[in-house]
């Protein structure tokens, strides 16, 4: 019998794109299980998060990707805060929602999605957050008509909803968004030239 | 006694609006307490909770905005809302990095420093909480101290307490004459930006938060968030029609907790404009108008 040779192809694009992003290291990674454990949104994620830093390990880009997980991840740091290994598990999530934007992947929760648009688009056209546009346009946009309206008149009589915007910030803060969006261009161009 | 220090003050968007009680109660009680702030001008948003999750420049280029008009001012900078603190010391943070720091300076068209201290200001008023001018004791009530996440984690940005048991609002919550509990859900999240994505989520995180502080034997949580409040106190009602319960929990920012313990008329502090009422429970305390002097 001759002893046959097996050589593995290594699935790590996907896995290095996610640490270069994050600056995480996912390999280290040795499946406990905390930070599902303290996720407190895992009961609504299709993919834990464990689940998910398996799936980068096996390079399955399309399966994180198309996951409600990385949308469902709140930020809140606890899986971070309890790794054993010491890897911000919230930073991977973050650099999974950088990549899925980056390649205009079409799946996922696109009400969480177009929250954070939305919220951006606000900042972007007042320089401050106008808590009143979002509300609107995301439930014009996103078809919840109603989604939170009742707190409105309440907030109102409050004097608690700003009616009109803050634009204080705007030109400022314009130009910042503009040379960031230069920056990324830049970035772009050079990454091109290379390939 | 009074003392008097001076810092760079920045609001963050919903203090001028949903949060409002947060700035009036900030102004009023650093007032009190010889804290001098001077708002930034011409400040914007920092970002969050969208620009980290969506462009890492420009999570990091909005707060550097604010470093940077604050270093021009030359006092440290203070924060309240703590996604904003979080965000600030993301950005400071990022600072330290040369390549980082002039992307950032010609991104913000402004010189930024190697360092800038970056302060919530729960840590201003615990350095000074034995100082505190307390002429109203909260004498009877039992807080329930709620950090949430971004004021304490991630660990090496916000450096400012244990992350799982912290102390900070206890302490200073104390010092105001209350009794503070012990429980569990200190740094559970409430949901945050869920409310408007996915408000059930969000209602059944910011329920068993409220439900978990009535256990510890709390009369009321303390907060240092305004998406923490805006969930906490905005939402009960909408929590009895899905889950059946009401809490019926009033909830504070420890800024109107302190200002009535400094003197501050519960009024003046806009206690009486939050969405759950919390005015019947310093009405038993004896601690709700002006304060009475014998």
């Amino acid at each position: 019998m001759t002893l046959k040779t097996i050589t593995p192809v290594p699935h790590t694009a996907f896995r290095d794109q996610i640490e270069k992003l994050s600056g995480e290291n996912v390999a280290r990674c040795y499946q406990c299980g905390k930070c599902s454990a303290g996720c407190p949104v895992s009961f609504a994620m299709d993919l834990a998060p464990r689940r998910i830093m398996r799936a980068i390990q096996l390079g399955l880009k399309e399966e994180v990707l198309a996951s409600t997980t990385i949308w469902l991840c709140v930020q809140c740091n606890v899986c971070s805060a309890r790794c054993p290994r010491e890897i911000e598990v919230a930073r991977v999530m973050e650099a999974c929602r950088l990549v899925f934007q980056q390649e205009k992947f079409k799946a996922g929760d696109r009400d969480t999605m177009l929250f954070h648009k939305l919220l951006l688009d606000s900042v972007r056209r007042w320089g401050r957050l106008h808590e009143l546009d979002l509300a609107a346009s995301y439930n014009l946009i996103s078809g919840h008509l109603t989604a939170n309206m009742g707190l409105v008149p309440g907030l109102i009589a409050r004097g608690k909803l700003a009616i009109l915007p803050h634009r204080e910030a705007r030109s400022e803060v314009k130009k910042v968004i503009a040379r960031v969006e230069a920056e990324h261009r830049k970035d772009k161009a050079k990454a091109g030239g290379k390939a | 006694m009074k003392s008097t220090s001076t810092y760079a003050y920045y609001p963050g968007c919903t203090l001028k609006t949903t949060a409002r009680e947060f700035d009036v109660s900030t102004k009023a009680l650093c007032g009190a307490l010889g804290i001098r702030l001077l708002e930034l001008k011409h400040w914007g948003c920092c970002g969050a909770s969208s620009a980290h999750g969506t462009d890492h420049l420009l999570a990091l280029a909005l707060p550097a905005r604010e470093i940077a008009s604050a270093s021009q001012m030359g006092w440290p900078l203070v924060a309240v809302c703590a996604m904003c603190f979080s965000r600030l010391k993301h950005s400071e943070a990022a600072l330290h990095d040369e390549s980082m720091r002039n992307k950032l300076s010609g991104i913000v068209g402004k010189p930024l420093p190697a360092s800038y201290e970056v302060l919530h200001l729960l840590q201003v008023i615990d350095n000074m909480r034995d100082r505190m001018p307390v002429t109203r004791p909260l004498s009877g009530l039992k807080a329930a101290c709620y950090y949430g996440c971004v004021l304490v984690r991630p660990k090496d940005v916000s450096r400012m307490d244990d992350v799982e048991n912290p102390q900070i609002m206890d302490r200073v919550i104390r010092a105001a004459g209350a009794e503070t509990v012990d429980w569990n859900f200190k740094t559970e999240c409430c949901g945050a930006g869920m409310a408007l994505p996915h408000t059930d989520i969000m209602l059944k995180l910011s329920l068993r938060i409220l439900n978990q502080a009535k256990q510890a034997g709390a009369d009321c949580v303390v907060t240092a968030c305004p998406l923490c409040f805006a969930n906490l106190d905005g939402y009960q009602k909408q929590m009895k029609k899905t889950f059946g319960s009401d809490p019926e929990m009033p909830v504070f920012y420890f800024t109107e907790l302190i200002g009535l313990a400094a003197g501050i008329s519960s009024e003046r502090l806009l206690i009486n404009k939050h969405t759950t009422d919390a005015m019947s429970l310093l009405k038993n305390k004896g601690l709700a108008g002006e304060p009475v002097h014998a």
